[in-house]
């Protein structure tokens, strides 16, 4: 069985974003990048299922600017075996990267393609189940366990009103929630390890797929800050506050 | 334009969600609602009392009823034949079906959006809130998952809306639905409610924040939250959690106990009217946003608190 796992280079989570003065975006320039989080989960996920011995393959497939390439390395370093790295220094919205992973998905025939719910940094939420659309295939959203039953998967579902299980016939989309499993941190003999397994580079052109936005931003600017109010003496003064706010 | 709104339900009885869907959908053009489950005349009967809904449509078919996206999308997608807009509110069920229709479309999504600023602008949070961008669509139609919390309920009755049926391509056999484990409890829902308390790793376990939080929640007749790490901790399920990949919430009064306040916790709650922090930490990064800061140990205040109130 062949997993295939698309990851984003994304600003690090521990990093607060800073809006340009311009209101042209965030600036992304000489701040620490990282692996979006939620695809980290979705590569430990398919590294497991290969450790198992579920899993044959497990190919990492980043859509973006050169430096996706370090990210891609990382995944290697946690047990991937290779990785495809679709080369575009402009930004590519969900739809369009649903669509080159489409054709990705279509080259390699995997059984399972396991994404992070959502992206750190755009917060949009939408390739995995973009790209089970394009594909006609079953989506597994929002994950919190994966157990392959011969040709299906049951994946248990994080929903707002506690947990969901459904039952996907294969191949199918997963995408990950936080709690699905703890990404591992990858060794220095599987860093160095990394620097040799194979990494093909693509282009959008190279799967069809034009990647002109069609939503454009015109302006990004900070949201409304709150102050910090007062603080408060005691337990009775806390009282007294929600008396006024009529809750006590 | 005509807009089509999903219908939030549980097969017996519409959601709240619906009603901000309503609101957003309404500053774009003709209100049409749609409900797609099995056996849900009832459920018909409450949206089409929706002020400001004209239509409601209603797609009764054993496939739709556990919300299946690989069952609904095909059926949105023939729906929005006739409509403008598909508008969902940003629940987990919206956020599972609204992507796979707008590529079934060939549209780009909004996600989240916060306001409606013109017929194809919005403004929606990016990088957990810290950002708002303004975007405007050149899609011929729209699908947008609308924030719960930034627009206000419409009215759930006044309305008298025609209902008429609609029908699908049914089940896909692609998937089925195995089973749920739902969350019972008798205090108010997270995300409607006015009072929430949230606990958070200083609770130290299961039976602490059992113990410390819920009494005070009790007290107050609050919704019960949680940060992510009092989740992964096990202290509570998953349905409690507050914050940019949990559940966006703005009540009236937001009480955060041993809660230090990581931005993608704020993320989910920096719109609550009122921001109260209980904290042994004076420098935790929660009394930055808070309105009323309460530096103390939260197992002597809390309980004391309770004790009081």
């Amino acid at each position: 069985m062949k997993i295939v796992v698309p990851v984003k280079r994304v600003l690090d989570y521990n990093v607060k974003p800073r809006v340009k003065a311009d209101g042209s975006g965030v600036d992304l320039a000489n701040v620490k990048m990282s692996m979006n989080p939620f695809d980290e989960i979705a590569v430990e996920e398919a590294v497991r299922l290969k450790e198992q011995g579920t899993a044959s393959e497990v190919v990492v497939v980043s859509v973006g600017p050169a430096k996706a390439s370090e990210t891609l390395r990382s995944a290697l370093a946690m047990g991937a075996d290779r990785a495809i790295h679709v080369v575009s220094e402009d930004e590519v919205e969900p739809l369009a990267v649903a669509k080159i992973l489409k054709g990705v998905v279509v080259d390699e025939t995997p059984d399972l393609v396991i994404l992070g719910k959502q992206a750190i940094d755009d917060d949009s939420n939408q390739v995995g189940q973009m790209l089970a659309a394009l594909l006609g295939r079953p989506q597994g959203t929002f994950a919190s366990k994966v157990e392959m039953d011969g040709a299906s998967v049951l994946v248990t579902r994080e929903v707002d009103g506690g947990l969901e299980t459904v039952r996907l016939a294969l191949p199918a989309i997963v995408t990950t929630d936080l709690r699905l499993n703890e990404p591992r941190y990858a060794s220095l003999p599987n860093i160095m390890k990394a620097k040799s397994k194979p990494l093909a580079a693509k282009a959008p052109a190279d799967y069809g797929v034009d990647i002109t936005p069609r939503l454009k931003v015109l302006q990004v600017k900070e949201p409304a800050q709150r102050s910090a109010g007062i603080k408060i003496a005691d337990v009775d003064a806390l009282i007294g506050k929600l008396k006024e706010l009529g809750v006590a | 334009m005509t807009v089509l709104v999903w219908a939030e339900h549980n097969g017996v009885a519409l959601k709240d969600a619906t009603l901000n869907a309503v609101t957003a959908a309404a500053q774009l053009g003709a209100v049409h609602v749609l409900v797609a489950g099995f056996g849900v005349d009832s459920v018909a009967a409450q949206a089409a009392q929706i002020a400001g809904v004209e239509k409601v449509l209603v797609a009764d078919d054993a496939a739709y009823a556990h919300g299946l996206a690989e069952n609904i999308a095909p059926l949105v997608v023939a729906v929005m034949a006739d409509h403008d807009a598909f508008v969902a509110t940003a629940t987990t069920t919206g956020k599972n079906i609204a992507p796979r229709v707008a590529a079934l479309l060939d549209v780009a999504q909004l996600s989240e959006i916060l306001s409606v600023e013109g017929p194809k602008t919005f403004t929606r949070p990016i990088y957990a809130g810290n950002a708002i961008a303004t975007v405007e669509s050149s899609d011929a139609k729209l699908v947008i998952t609308a924030r719960g919390t930034a627009f206000a309920k419409a009215e759930a009755t006044g309305g008298s809306a025609v209902i008429e049926t609609v029908s699908g391509a049914g089940e896909s056999g692609l998937s089925s639905f195995i089973g749920a484990e739902l969350a019972k409890s008798e205090r108010p829902e997270l995300t409607s409610a006015k009072i929430i308390v949230s606990g958070g790793r200083a609770l130290k376990d299961a039976d602490t924040f059992a113990a410390t939080i819920l009494p005070l929640a009790d007290k107050l007749g609050a919704a019960v939250g949680a940060s992510r790490a009092a989740v992964d901790a096990g202290y509570v399920s998953n349905d409690y959690q507050v914050g940019q990949t949990g559940k966006i919430v703005a009540p009236e009064v937001y009480v955060a106990v041993g809660i230090s306040g990581a931005i993608q916790h704020l993320a989910g709650m920096k719109d609550s009217k009122t921001i109260i922090a209980i904290n042994k930490d004076e420098d935790a990064p929660i009394f930055q946003v808070a309105d009323f800061g309460l530096v103390a140990d939260l197992y002597t205040a809390v309980p004391e608190l309770t004790g009081k109130l």
